[in-house]
């Protein structure tokens, strides 16, 4: 059985026409991969590089140099939480926000709540500098976090 | 002097200042379908280059030129790669930008496009600019639905294709052939040059990287004309025979220890003081900067109490053009990205968290880059902890100086960047960190583990 859904494949196959080359689609494949099934276990990067004519190797190699994906044997939790340790962010508090975080959440950066909802991370800078210290919540920028607007942040993603 | 009227960044806070109507109704897209009516590709590219624009994402070269070097009468395709992969610590007005106005970086695309003959444009977006791509999606589908994207725009026999690319986190896929690398699926390892891009670019094909603010000022020296553009800046310094001037409006973005960190727009040459003491706000809390990143990281560290020689200015003082910040031993101008450090800050720390970035985003291609960010990180790392050794001053100066030699030990520029914040960190902040040596004081940050390098 294929670990892609016929629709996800479909959705990697949109891609194709847009380049000149299927090696291209590498990284919106990894992309939709990742968001859906929030892993891209070996099984999955057989299947891209099937769709893609590449070499599984090939797919691996560009997707291990990029840390942003987690491999086999890891997984995402629900929401991606990034606290920037840019600094920028670190002379408006990151570190303190950062230590703050892992308390309130239990997880050392890098690890998922046992409840599989937030996955917590630090950033390089996110190019949020105008409101350090700032957050990625998956792809959306939180400004000016304050530790108790990271609670009400990390409360908010435990509920849904 | 009056004030300046911002012309890149008119349009920002203007309610649906994203959307395609608004844009027109602004006389958006009327200055492309001019060009394409009226002027040839070279026309285009003439008056680009006479405007004297020179690079926004760093490294200040002469856009207009950068154009002319793609080869003559070539069969085609021919590619411009948009970079808005801004992941320069500190740099933000690429972002802003694409969020508010991004018709203006798109309008400039089909502008650059159409000088260079290009029929597509790839617009590699940093991952972590989720709204910025969002805003740029929506624009470019309203642009196909307007028949400004695709075959034959506004009858005028052009076709071009906008593809937007995500990127996936690292900051070396902005650096402009790891940026290709990127997009073709690969690791963002950056490439050998020559061949320059413009020669053997994106799929091999002759391709131009311009970064989203370069193209914004497109738009704007075609609407309003190179005279324009010219009057704005700062002329050539008679007494550096390499500097090309810095003419034209640029986009400053003030963070750290200021009250208000924002972006703003001004001419080139405005000061360090100006812009942290008239637009960030002040330094906050009432308190007293000590040092600046004037540029972006890369650039180093300003000490603002340094006199500067025959006069009682000091580093303060120096003018944001592509000439000052090099009077002061800075790499350059780099994004304009203005860092405020205040006088309770260790410059220790500062520094740590600097060496850590360039040791965690070198793509380790090449082995002084990637042993001696490592090398750095660590002595730094030990300095924090209080276990500082008499001679890791010297050595951070001596490994910074020797991993930045340009051009040939390295491939690409992350190294020589890694080396400047050490090298005038520690040159002009030297009894700092001596005192801390010998006190063998600890950071405020020594216990915190998460920020001890290990990820
Ligand atoms: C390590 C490194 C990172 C860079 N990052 C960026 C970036 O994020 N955005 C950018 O426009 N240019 C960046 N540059 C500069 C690009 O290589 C290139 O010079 C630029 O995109 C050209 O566009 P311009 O001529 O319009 O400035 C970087 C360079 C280096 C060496
Ligand atoms: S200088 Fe550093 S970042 Fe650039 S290619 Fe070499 S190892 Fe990679
Ligand atoms: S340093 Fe944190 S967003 Fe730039």
């Amino acid at each position: 059985m294929s670990v892609l859904s016929e629709d996800l494949k479909n959705r990697i196959r949109a891609f194709i026409p847009k380049y000149p080359r299927k090696q291209a689609v590498t990284l919106p494949a990894l992309h939709l991969v990742h968001d859906e099934l929030r892993t891209v276990s070996n099984e999955a990067i057989v299947e891209i590089a099937e769709i893609l004519e590449l070499h599984p190797s090939e797919v691996n190699d560009t997707m291990t140099f990029y840390a942003f994906f987690k491999g086999e044997g890891e997984k995402l939790g629900t929401t991606r939480f990034w606290v920037c340790r840019g600094l920028a962010c670190m002379l408006r508090g990151a570190y303190e926000l950062i230590e703050h975080c892992e308390d309130k959440l239990g997880v050392h950066c890098g690890h998922t709540t046992p409840d599989g909802k937030i996955t917590l991370e630090f950033a390089e800078c996110i190019g949020a500098c105008d409101g350090a210290p700032a957050c990625l919540v998956n792809d959306v920028h939180a400004m000016n976090v304050t530790p108790e607007k990271a609670d009400q942040l990390i409360t908010e993603l435990k509920l849904k | 002097m009056p004030t300046y009227e911002p012309v890149l960044l008119a349009r920002i806070n203007k309610p649906n200042s994203g959307k395609l109507e608004g844009y027109r109704a602004d006389g958006g897209y009327a200055t492309v379908e001019r060009a394409l009516k009226e002027l040839k590709p070279i026309d285009v590219v003439t008056q680009v280059k006479d405007s004297g624009l020179r690079g926004r994402g760093g490294a200040g070269f002469p856009c207009g030129l950068k154009w002319t070097f793609l080869p003559k009468d070539h069969p085609g395709p021919i590619y411009l790669c948009v970079n808005a992969d801004e992941s320069e610590p500190c740099t933000y007005n690429n972002r802003i930008l694409m969020e508010k106005d991004p018709h203006q970086v798109l309008e400039g695309i089909m502008l650059a496009c159409y000088a260079i003959r290009s029929q597509k444009a790839f617009f590699y977006v940093r991952y972590e600019y989720g709204d910025a791509f969002r805003a740029l999606e929506s624009a470019v589908a309203e642009m196909y639905a307007a028949g400004l994207l695709g075959k034959n725009i506004l009858g005028s026999g052009f076709d071009l294709d906008i593809v937007l690319h995500r990127g996936a986190g690292a900051y070396i896929c902005g650096e402009e052939t790891g940026l290709i690398e990127s997009l073709e699926g690969k690791r963002a390892w950056p490439r050998i040059k020559p061949p320059f891009p413009a020669i053997e670019g994106a799929f091999r094909k002759p391709t131009i990287v311009n970064n989203v603010e370069t193209l914004a000022c497109v738009t704007q020296i075609m609407k309003r004309g190179k005279e324009w553009f010219q009057s704005l800046g700062v002329p050539p310094d008679p007494k550096n025979p390499r500097d090309a001037g810095s003419y034209g409006p640029k986009l400053y973005t003030i963070a750290g220890h200021v009250e208000q960190p924002c972006c703003v727009e001004l001419p080139m040459g405005v000061t360090v003081r100006e812009l942290v003491e008239k637009h960030g706000g002040g330094v906050w809390k009432g308190r007293k900067a000590k040092a600046v990143n004037p540029g972006g990281l890369s650039m180093g560290y300003l000490n603002v109490n340094t006199k500067l020689k025959d006069s009682d200015l000091t580093e303060y003082d120096i003018p944001l053009d592509f000439n000052g910040p090099g009077r002061v031993q800075c790499l350059g101008l780099g994004t304009a990205a203005v860092t405020v450090i205040d006088d309770q800050t260790s410059m220790i720390d500062v520094l740590h968290n600097t060496c850590q970035f360039f040791s965690h985003e070198s793509c380790g291609q090449c082995t002084p880059c990637r042993e001696g960010t490592g090398w750095m990180l660590k002595i730094t790392d030990r300095l924090r902890r209080g276990l500082g050794r008499k001679e890791d001053l010297d050595v951070l100066v001596d490994v910074a100086d020797r991993i930045g030699i340009m051009p040939g030990t390295t491939i690409c520029g992350l190294a020589d960047g890694a080396g400047w914040p050490v090298k005038t960190a520690i040159r002009k902040f030297r009894e700092e960190f001596e005192a801390a040596i010998k006190s063998g004081a600890k950071s405020k940050y020594a216990k915190s583990l998460a920020m001890a390098g290990a990820h």
